[in-house]
């Protein structure tokens, strides 16, 4: 009986702690104080580094076939890079199916170039001082949509659908740890660790501010990451299995997510912590 | 030879505002890879930036300083058309040049 009054007590003292208004407060101090350190290191983002091996791997003859990349459809037409990737993901007439723009970049590297999508598949990801060619060419593509207003397009009935599939996943929960990407994503103020979490519900700024600063430049390993590496890296934090790379289930999420990102300001290729 | 640097400049009167970012993995020689091997010392030993075939600015540098490295520093007496020039040069003697025209 005496230990349960304690208890009790210790609970309540907590609870009194953890509501008081001076922890919000430091909290946003935090978030500013990380806001401006982000916005100086922006004016000097090694991402550009990856802009320009990208543009380089862009326009060389390479692969198998001896191609370059300037044929390579992003949306616009053959070769139109400027203000493509605001507009990804979206419906393809020749491939029958919506691609975000690493999956698209892919595509072309195998039409074109005459890559093979296993060997591709095999080192997606970046690591050391090692950067697969897809990433540097996202990041280039990306930084071609420098100021410009997200638009992911939603006007072929495949798009709208895909849209809807990408929605089910968000929510979909599972996994030893019943986990969706809602579990985290979809209240606002949310955070782990000083990290703030963004709610991809919220259409507009909130859903945003997680999509746009993709592709990035991670300080942690000094790194360039796309959304397809953070897409995989969330399904093995939720400890889902992981999915294939380029797969159809990460361009749905996406274009989940850019839809809900529509309307905001694309500030080109970020930088993380 | 290294990746390309990205150089930018802006023109204010007669002074170029310049500022330089270097793809290197500025390897202190400290560290250990997963196998427990000394990750060996690769690092830019000097900078060097050139208006129109004369130097005008260098730097030693050493492991201190991070990977990806930039630099900002500010030229008298240029002018739009002129031709800036850098270049870097490592421990190992890989060097690497970009030079751009200011004002374009």
């Amino acid at each position: 009986m005496k230990h349960a009054l304690v208890l009790c007590a210790a609970l309540g003292l907590a609870a009194g702690l953890a509501g008081q208004p001076v922890s919000a407060q430091s909290e946003d101090r935090t978030a500013a104080e990380f806001d401006k350190f982000r916005e100086v290191l922006e004016e000097a983002n090694p991402a550009e580094l990856w802009e320009v091996k990208g543009e380089a791997l862009w326009k060389t003859k390479r692969g198998p076939k001896n191609a370059s990349l300037e044929q390579c459809d992003l949306g616009l037409g053959p070769g139109v890079v400027k203000g493509a990737y605001v507009q990804l993901p979206r419906y393809f007439e020749d491939t029958g199916k919506v691609m975000d723009v690493e999956q698209r970049i892919v595509h072309c590297m195998v039409t074109l170039q005459g890559f093979k999508f296993e060997d591709l598949a095999k080192a997606p990801f970046s690591r050391g001082d090692y950067t697969p060619d897809p990433v540097s060419l996202v990041t280039y593509v990306a930084g071609q949509s420098r100021e410009m207003k997200i638009a992911a397009p939603q006007s072929h009935p495949q798009e709208r659908a895909t849209y809807e599939i990408g929605k089910q996943i968000f929510f979909y929960r599972a996994g030893p740890w019943d986990f969706a990407c809602a579990t985290c994503h979809s209240e606002d103020g949310k955070r782990i660790r000083t990290q703030n979490l963004p709610n991809f519900t919220k259409p507009g700024e909130s859903a945003a501010r997680g999509y746009i600063g993709w592709p990035g430049y991670r300080m942690t390993g000094g790194v360039m990451h796309t959304l397809q590496w953070r897409m995989n890296d969330c399904f093995r934090q939720q400890r889902f299995p992981e999915p294939g790379y380029a797969s159809d289930t990460i361009a749905a999420l996406l274009t989940y997510m850019a839809v809900n990102a529509n309307g905001q300001t694309y500030r080109g290729p970020g930088i993380k912590r | 030879m290294g990746d390309p640097m990205k150089i930018r400049a802006k023109l204010e009167g007669d002074i170029a505002d310049v500022r330089v970012l270097m793809a290197h993995p500025m390897e202190t020689g400290q560290r250990k890879d997963a196998a427990g091997k000394v990750i060996p010392a690769h690092f830019i030993k000097e900078i060097r930036a050139e208006l129109n075939g004369k130097v005008v600015w260098t730097a030693d540098i050493s492991q201190a300083v991070s990977r990806n490295p930039v630099f900002a520093f500010k030229v008298k007496g240029a002018k739009g058309g002129d031709k800036l020039r850098i270049t870097w040069e490592d421990n190992t003697g890989d060097k690497r040049t970009d030079e751009i025209t200011l004002g374009s």
